[in-house]
């Protein structure tokens, strides 16, 4: 638990299946940002057998939807959102190279099944952290989808933006370890 | 008859959302502290550190405590003596939401039909809102920026008379744990029991707004309360739901009569991101 990992996206599934769950890890690059309703168009696109308007290669998707940015401020608010509201559309990202997740709360097994197929892992941030976190994010911009408001698929540029791993690419899962050790009779 | 004017109404309304949106209750900060010396996991310690900075930091810079700046739930207590004037008191209370949305910057997370059309109404509204009727001649106003997070691992059940304390009890430690990381832990449980189904749903939502560390005032009521918390927090879950012994702040619990053949239990759950306020004019 006391390893702290720095790792520059984009990443390759090498240096991913390294990863073990209880790492902590500093993510420094570009990350993209999508939830609910920027999945359900990516996977439209390619259900119609077009071109995705990113590569998601080697990277990281970060589920959140952030508060608008105050004047001078790069971005708002930014925690991580719930993320087994994308688990219908996760696999079929991660088999075209997505590298891994930041969000909270748990995952399905068919997800976690996808994920130890192609080699990716399950961050965690801290949900309700989100102006601490939001420090980390240096730049921030939409990529597509703008009409989605807070939902647009934004790039953020992050310097050591801290996360847990806590799935790895072997389906090691903190959150059914490590309640367990603290469960009471 | 006492006047008000409904931009009074507006901008109270505003003002109370900007406020509980960047500035933690004192309760919920003090009990986080006291959670963070007490945590035995490491690593529920250092959630509970980075929520705890969170608020400082969300405080000191007038942000968003967290991005999910919530559905706007609003009770307002109109006393009987009371005119409001100069326009209407719900479009005044929309109008307080639109203001403290748009212009503090906060997320505007409402979107206008749940099923089909899910368009973002941009601006935050509509509010919902509960009001009664009270004697006297003075309005309260209290409300909550509610997540969802939190607020989609609540539930509600009707149970038999015969399920008693034990089934109510099962019941809250169940919807509670089940829920695990999902609704940022640590959480508050508001729990409304007796009424009609959508009693006991409205009796748990004002649940959440007690101060932590208040108990009903009803003894029997308390302790089940105590009983809940304890249980809830042996489940391991911890903050963040990566393992610990702080899982809830507390256990609220309000009631209210209910019919010979029912035992209504509803469970709202709130993050440690708890944001209400309130005022009386
Ligand atoms: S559940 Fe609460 S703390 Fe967690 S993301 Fe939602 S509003 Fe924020």
């Amino acid at each position: 638990m006391e390893k702290v990992i720095s790792i520059t996206t984009p990443v390759t599934t090498s240096q991913v299946q390294e990863l073990r769950a209880g790492d902590n890890v500093l993510i420094t690059g570009n990350i993209y940002t999508g939830r609910d309703a920027a999945h359900k168009r990516l996977i439209e696109l390619l259900a119609d057998g077009k071109e995705l308007p990113i590569d998601l290669n080697g990277q990281f998707i970060y589920y959140v939807g952030p508060s608008p940015a105050k004047p001078g401020h790069v971005v708002g608010s930014a925690g991580p959102t719930t993320s087994y509201r994308m688990e219908p559309y996760t696999p079929t990202l991660l088999k075209l190279g997505l590298k891994g997740m930041i969000g909270k709360g748990a995952l399905s097994k068919e997800v976690v099944e996808a994920m130890k197929e192609n080699g990716a892992v399950y961050f965690g941030a801290v949900g309700g952290a989100a102006a601490l976190i939001s420090k980390a994010i240096k730049k921030a911009e939409v990529v597509c989808y703008e009409d989605l408001g807070a939902e647009a698929i934004h790039k953020f540029y992050v310097e050591k933006f801290p996360v847990t791993v806590v799935i790895d690419s072997k389906g090691n899962n903190l959150y059914e370890t490590e309640p367990q050790k603290y469960k009471l009779p | 008859m006492r006047e008000i004017k409904a931009e009074l109404i507006k901008d109270n309304v505003r003002d109370l959302f900007l406020h509980a949106s960047s500035f933690i209750g004192e309760d919920i900060y003090n009990k986080l502290k006291e959670r963070y010396e007490a945590e035995e996991s490491p690593v529920g310690k250092s959630v509970l550190r980075q929520i705890i900075e969170n608020n400082e930091i969300a405080a000191r810079e007038k942000l968003a405590i967290c991005q999910d700046t919530g559905m706007a739930v609003l009770f307002i207590e109109l006393g009987q003596e009371v005119m409001i004037v100069e326009g209407d008191l719900n479009e005044a209370i929309n109008q307080g939401v639109r203001e403290a949305y748009v212009d503090g910057y906060l997320r505007k997370s409402i979107v206008d039909d749940p099923v089909f059309d899910r368009k973002n109404t941009r601006d935050n509204t509509p509010a919902v809102t509960y009001i009664d009727i009270v004697p006297g001649d003075k309005v309260k106003i209290t409300i909550t920026a509610k997540g969802f997070g939190s607020e989609n691992m609540s539930r509600i059940k009707m149970l038999k008379p015969a399920d008693g304390a034990a089934g109510v009890r099962d019941f809250v430690i169940k919807t509670a744990v089940e829920a695990g990381p999902n609704p940022c832990p640590p959480i508050i449980v508001g729990v409304g029991i007796g009424g009609t189904m959508e009693k006991a749903a409205v009796l748990s939502k004002k649940a959440l707004l007690r101060t932590v560390g208040e108990h009903n005032a009803d003894p029997r009521y308390a302790k089940l309360e105590d009983e809940i918390l304890e249980e809830i927090n042996k489940s391991g879950v911890g903050p963040a739901g990566l393992g610990g012994r702080t899982t809830a702040l507390a256990v609220n619990i309000n009631y209210y009569p209910t019919h010979i053949a029912g035992l209504p239990v509803a469970v709202n759950i709130c993050c440690h991101a708890s944001r209400h306020a309130e005022i009386t004019i």
